[in-house]
């Protein structure tokens, strides 16, 4: 094993069943220095038809989510439903810390290998079920595409237009957020088990993740009886002694979109916020109307709506003649609530990033080329060596693990391929 | 109920808003003692932000505050004081761990940083979550999530093509970043333990959010491509979106995603005649087709609750669901199943839900019982029995401001 990688979770062994439904918990675990092996079905997982591709390439050695997903994990084979695949896993249960899957509630039961059974294998053991919505109930049935996840935990409803149906975010997050709260529990477990010796099973359900991610809204219908609804480019808030305020926060600008904050005092910098661009606006001479308005006066419980739109007006017209960049180096140095709405690219050429280090290059030697991946966002005291791994090519490790380490022969590989256990 | 997790686990709990105490609250809701230092002089957002019980202000009144602070203990002291300073480094001595969730710098003004702890407690587990991160040409960037969230790239990536990028009101970094956070905040505590040696962890909220966003970054980097927003639509997937519901602004969610699943709801649709169109008949058809599809689709969800369709549509094993408000979650049968809500009794505003893991441990379930504190609830418990002060060093800060009461708090949050 070529894990050059001494660090938090040295030491530790991961099994990784989890398709794309779980994936990123393995994923995570792996950052913090497990040994993760991800455990596909002969011929490697159907995950691996994930879109994006590499060079839009469909290929299952070119999902670039396969890539992301399953960064520093080793791979291998192995078909859990033939007797000789259960016995294999079995005896890799004996060794391991954790095992993560994401299959349908009851399938590993089925196949002998529940918690229950696992437990007696390896007292030791915690296994981390990943599903949508949790190993037991009415719904744990249920199929859940991300769309489907993202609306039953309640993300769809607070984003929208009022003239449309509210909307998904265009990026899938169900079974992301799972594997995250996957990891978090896992994590809790391995501190039990590290006092005490005993594993246990930690059930997930996305769907939760998916409510825990929601900030207030849960809260407002608690507090409130209303139930928040995404209403298009605005903020509304809602105010005890007077009708709700709409804040616009989204505004075009030269090249693309900002947001910002114009609203009352209610939240702190505010002041100095709006006052700040009023200032930027009247140096380019523009809201004139603005000059010498009295920003701390302002009392975001009781402004009217027409005074609210009759600031914004002139100050959404200013921002739609500069860039993003100019609007946020401004923002920056005078202490404006602004952020640029920024699209991948400008993601991948920030400045930040770059100075934090944050991306990591990974080498791809099949591809020929590095790629540039998002790094670990938490830096620690306590650092420790580490050169990234891509994604396991299918059954990459299979003669590393099976034979290096678990003393079968070559030619029992062979035996076992034919017969459709690797 | 049987020992927590964490019991013995002792956090000293500076952090503001949302990300640094819900890291904190993951560690109290498995019984490690949480101790909360807040002002009355300065509340922190999540008390003066609400919502509040019955839309009345107060102090106490915002459930935002209570809620990401389950279990833990309040108290009230005003760090801008030197007496109160020094009655942090003495809650600093006794944590394992210490939080922070200011603008960079912030924490230094108090003494509070993390050198200065480490200079307290050598050992000392110290955790600093922000936007940006601590150091960097954007590290004073005035963030509130919804700041960061532009930033990471998530705006641009929500909404509909033919219309501005839309906000995400969740300030959905905010609420992925403590779960990041909390995974490697654990594995500091067992490196703690092997190695006697402490760590400090520096998160940036906006790189969180950007790996969240992984895939999609990925295809920029090695495809150059940008991606933009989609409405309800599936690049790979047709049908695929939202569909109106009998009802006041009622939808449900479908997803075909195979040639069967797309037979089963035309079967549970009656089999209408418009679905035998053999342009349907294939994957690459319905997605050329999908703005018709959808349409006749949604002729046949309107004459049903989002409930009906869902259950018609995942017993006949296709993807469904109720696109739920939050009115919805409260009396989703599953999240009651999961026991996700949590309702316990607040001095102040009463019986009130909160949150519980998304993961459920079968040998250690976590212990829900302490509501958020009202501020400075738990003065007397912390000052007597954590921090060994007398009563006449309680009676004395009290009368000296140091320790804040509610007549410190602004006007407008005054309890009545």
């Amino acid at each position: 094993m070529d894990f050059d990688n001494a660090s938090l979770l040295s030491g530790c062994r991961v099994l990784d069943l989890a398709d794309e439904k779980g994936a990123l918990c393995g994923k995570l675990l792996g950052e913090l220095g497990a040994d993760v092996i991800r455990i596909e079905p002969p011929g490697g997982c159907v995950s691996r038809n994930t879109g994006p591709f590499y060079h839009d390439t469909p290929h299952p050695e070119k999902s670039l989510h396969w890539y992301f997903t399953n960064l520093n994990k080793r791979g291998i084979t192995l078909n859990l439903e033939t007797a000789d695949g259960n016995d294999l896993f079995r005896r890799l249960v004996e060794s391991a810390d954790f095992v993560i899957e994401s299959f349908e509630p009851g399938y590993m039961e089925e196949l002998g290998l529940g918690y229950g059974d696992l437990e007696k294998i390896n007292p030791r053991i915690i296994m981390t079920s990943i599903t949508p919505f949790g190993q037991t109930g009415p719904y744990s049935g249920y199929k859940a595409p991300d769309i489907v996840g993202v609306a039953m935990g309640g993300m769809v409803y607070i984003s929208g237009e009022l003239d449309r149906p509210p909307n998904r975010l265009s990026c899938p997050q169900f079974y992301f957020l799972g594997g995250l709260h996957g990891a978090t529990g896992s994590m809790v477990a391995h501190y039990h088990r590290e006092l005490t010796g005993e594993g246990q099973h930690v059930d997930v359900s996305c769907q939760q993740a998916v409510v825990l991610s929601l900030m207030i809204v849960a809260e407002i219908w608690d507090m409130l009886q209303y139930s928040y609804r995404g209403m298009g480019p605005t903020y509304a808030g809602a105010r005890p002694n007077a009708p709700p305020l709409f804040s616009r926060v989204i505004y075009p600008c030269k090249d693309g979109h900002v947001f910002c904050l114009i609203t009352g005092a209610a939240q702190a910098g505010m002041v100095a916020s709006s006052k700040a661009l009023a200032e930027m606006a009247n140096k380019d001479g523009m809201a004139a109307e603005l000059q010498d308005y009295p920003w701390q006066t302002i009392d975001a419980a009781t402004i009217t709506q027409e005074e609210l739109d009759r600031i914004i007006e002139p100050l959404k017209e200013f921002l739609a003649t500069k860039t993003k960049a100019e609007l946020f180096e401004e923002a920056l140095e005078r202490g404006i609530l602004l952020a640029p709405i920024t699209t991948m690219k400008d993601v991948a050429e920030s400045p930040q990033l770059a100075a934090r280090g944050f991306w990591q290059e990974v080498h791809h030697p099949e591809l020929g080329e590095t790629i540039t991946y998002p790094g670990y966002p938490i830096k620690l005291s306590e650092t420790f060596a580490h050169t990234p791994r891509r994604a396991p090519l299918v059954s990459e490790h299979n003669e590393e693990v099976y034979v290096g380490e678990m003393g079968l022969t070559k030619n029992d590989l062979v035996f076992l391929k034919v017969n459709g256990v690797i | 109920m049987g020992k927590q997790v964490f019991e013995g686990v002792k956090v000293a709990d500076f952090s503001w808003v949302a990300v640094g105490p819900q890291v904190a609250r993951e560690l109290a809701f498995h019984g490690a003692t949480v101790v909360r230092v807040e002002c009355h002089r300065w509340p922190e957002t999540t008390r003066t932000a609400g919502p509040f019980k019955d839309g009345k202000t107060g102090i106490d009144r915002s459930a935002f505050a209570t809620a990401y602070n389950t279990n833990k203990y309040g108290i009230s002291l005003d760090l801008n004081t030197p007496r109160g300073q020094e009655i942090a480094t003495r809650l600093v001595q006794w944590a394992d761990v210490v939080t922070d969730s200011m603008s960079p710098g912030a924490m230094a003004k108090w003494g509070l940083d993390y050198e200065s702890c480490k200079k307290i407690k050598p050992d000392i587990i110290y955790y600093s979550t922000c936007q940006m991160g601590q150091e960097g040409p954007y590290r004073q960037f005035k963030g509130y999530g919804m700041l960061g969230v532009s930033y990471a790239g998530y705006c641009n990536l929500n909404g509909w093509p033919d219309r501005d990028p839309l906000p995400l009101f969740n300030n959905h970094s905010d609420f992925i970043s403590p779960y990041y956070l909390a995974t490697a905040l654990i594995a500091a505590l067992l490196y703690r333990r092997k190695t006697g040696k402490g760590m400090y962890l520096d998160q940036s909220q906006v790189e969180v959010g950007i790996n969240l966003l992984g895939p999609t970054v990925l295809d920029y980097m090695a495809n150059r491509r940008i991606a933009t927003r989609m409405g309800n639509r599936d690049q790979y997937h047709a049908p695929h979106g939202l569909f109106p519901c009998k009802g006041a602004d009622r939808w449900v969610a479908i997803a075909v995603t195979s040639d069967k699943e797309w037979r089963m709801l035309c079967r549970v649709m009656g089999n209408p005649d418009w679905a035998l169109d053999a342009r349907f008949s294939t994957a690459l058809g319905r997605k050329n087709s999908e703005d018709e599809i959808e349409a006749l689709i949604g002729e046949w969800t309107v004459n049903h609750t989002p409930d009906e369709v869902m259950t018609l549509l995942q017993h006949a094993e296709v993807p469904a669901g109720i696109v739920q408000k939050a009115e919805d979650l409260f009396s989703d049968p599953q999240l009651s199943h999961r026991d996700h809500f949590r309702f316990l009794e607040h001095k102040v505003i009463g019986r009130h839900a909160y949150h519980s893991p998304a993961y459920r441990l079968s040998k250690t379930p976590c212990d829900i019982r302490k509501p958020g504190p009202c501020l400075g609830e738990d003065n007397e418990f912390v000052y007597r029995e954590i921090l060994g002060l007398s009563d006449d060093d309680i009676a004395e800060l009290l009368i000296d401001g140091v320790v804040t009461c509610d007549t410190d708090s602004p006007e407008v949050l005054r309890a009545q």
